[in-house]
């Protein structure tokens, strides 16, 4: 497994765990029932804080990535169809409190941003 | 378990009052104690370690009362503190000896592997040690009897960045068992913030604020914008500013500013920093 962690960046420590892992588990470089590891040893080979750490694998764990086995550490969990459209899902609506964002620093109305939509979506049919 | 647990400790000196502080320091974790010259660090850690009477408040360490049985209790505590106090005749080979007679659990292995890391002539007498390396010594003695509790009170000042680097590492190593757990206490905030997973704020006696180090680096940012845009923003969210002529400068909480504006990340000893000129201020 890679990580690449950047105190620089703007972004969270938690946010950057949370997301390599789930993409290399969605990408398919993690497979279904290996190994990850423990969160103590993941924290402290990255310098990084373990309540960070378990934050992500928790998060993970809830939304269905991973499996946890008492005594034996963290596990990725089998694929799962449901959870991918879910995931798409949330990137969609991420990239709309994005846009949202962007459209309250210039005064796009609602109705902007519709007609906005609309021309893009012709574009593309 | 909590390694450590100080509940309303008080301590009243002529001039100086450390107020009600409540501090907590879960196993397997590290702490960082931040605080300017006199903000209370080592009265703290002095009353921690029962070197001086508390006027009131409990401490627990390693689940017992600090009072209960301190010799006991600090077998399983390694000690560090701004002045390392060994009898200046002796060299490390002769402290290790002691140091055998003293600690029940005392590793000579440990000791002597830690001297050699750490670049500690072992015949040299300690008088004519440099600063850095009379630190050195003291860590190398803390973390040879089988410590579970690390207290270090400015223990990487007079070290160089790449021995302060190192230590940070033997530290930070340390609590890869789930068991141990490190206060540290350092001007040197970046040092804190590379390893500690806690910071702990002392200000003149009182604790600002002791919190997860990445929840406060998410929950602040720093806000660079014109003077008039400044009062625009909702009071609570601003917690201290800096003027300039050309703009302002300003901590906020990313939870109370208005999407749109975007505030860039901020390391530890900015906010601190801050913290103690408003407060100075109110």
């Amino acid at each position: 497994m890679q990580l690449l962690i950047d105190n620089k960046s703007g972004t969270s420590i938690y946010e950057q765990i949370y997301t390599q892992i789930k993409d290399q588990i969605i990408g398919g470089a993690l497979g279904e029932d290996d190994p990850l590891p423990s969160i103590r040893n993941l924290a402290k080979d990255l310098r990084i804080s373990v309540i960070t750490t378990k934050r992500a694998y928790e998060e993970l764990e809830r939304e269905g990535f991973l499996y946890t086995v008492p005594g034996k550490g963290c596990f990725v969990a089998p694929k799962n169809v449901e959870l991918l459209r879910e995931e798409n899902l949330k990137k969609i609506e991420w990239h709309f409190s994005q846009i949202q964002s962007l459209a309250a620093s210039c005064n796009l109305s609602k109705a902007d941003l519709m007609e906005m939509l609309e021309c893009a979506w012709e574009d593309t049919l | 378990m909590n390694a450590i647990e100080i509940k309303d400790l008080c301590k009243n000196y002529p001039g100086f009052s450390l107020d009600h502080v409540n501090l907590t320091l879960p196993c397997g974790c590290i702490m960082g104690l931040v605080g300017e010259n006199g903000a209370g660090k080592s009265t703290t850690i002095r009353l921690i370690l029962d070197m001086i009477a508390r006027d009131s408040g409990t401490i627990t360490l390693l689940g017992k009362d600090n009072r209960e049985n301190i010799r006991l209790l600090k077998e399983d505590i390694g000690v560090v503190l701004d002045e390392v106090g060994i009898p200046a005749c002796l060299n490390p080979k002769q402290v290790g000896k002691i140091m055998a007679n003293t600690f029940r659990n005392w590793e000579q292995a440990v000791y002597d592997s830690l001297l050699e890391k750490l670049a500690v002539p072992p015949e040299k007498p300690f008088k004519d040690f440099s600063k850095g390396m009379k630190m050195k010594l003291g860590i190398a003695i803390a973390l040879s009897h089988r410590p579970k509790l690390l207290i270090l009170d400015e223990a990487t000042s007079g070290l160089d960045p790449v021995v302060r680097d190192e230590v940070l590492d033997l530290f930070s190593e340390f609590t890869r068992e789930e068991s141990h757990a490190v206060l540290i206490s350092s001007h040197i905030v970046s040092d804190l913030e590379k390893i500690c997973d806690y910071i702990a704020f002392l200000h003149r006696g009182k604790l600002l604020l002791c919190e997860e180090k990445d929840a406060l680096k998410e929950k602040y940012g720093i806000l660079r914008c014109s003077k008039d845009q400044l009062p625009a923003l909702p009071p609570e969210a601003v917690i201290g500013r800096k003027e300039t002529a050309y703009g302002v400068e300003a901590i906020a909480r990313r939870d109370a500013v208005p999407a749109g504006l975007s505030l860039s990340p901020i390391d530890i000893e900015e906010l601190f920093i801050f913290m103690v000129k408003e407060a100075n201020q109110q």
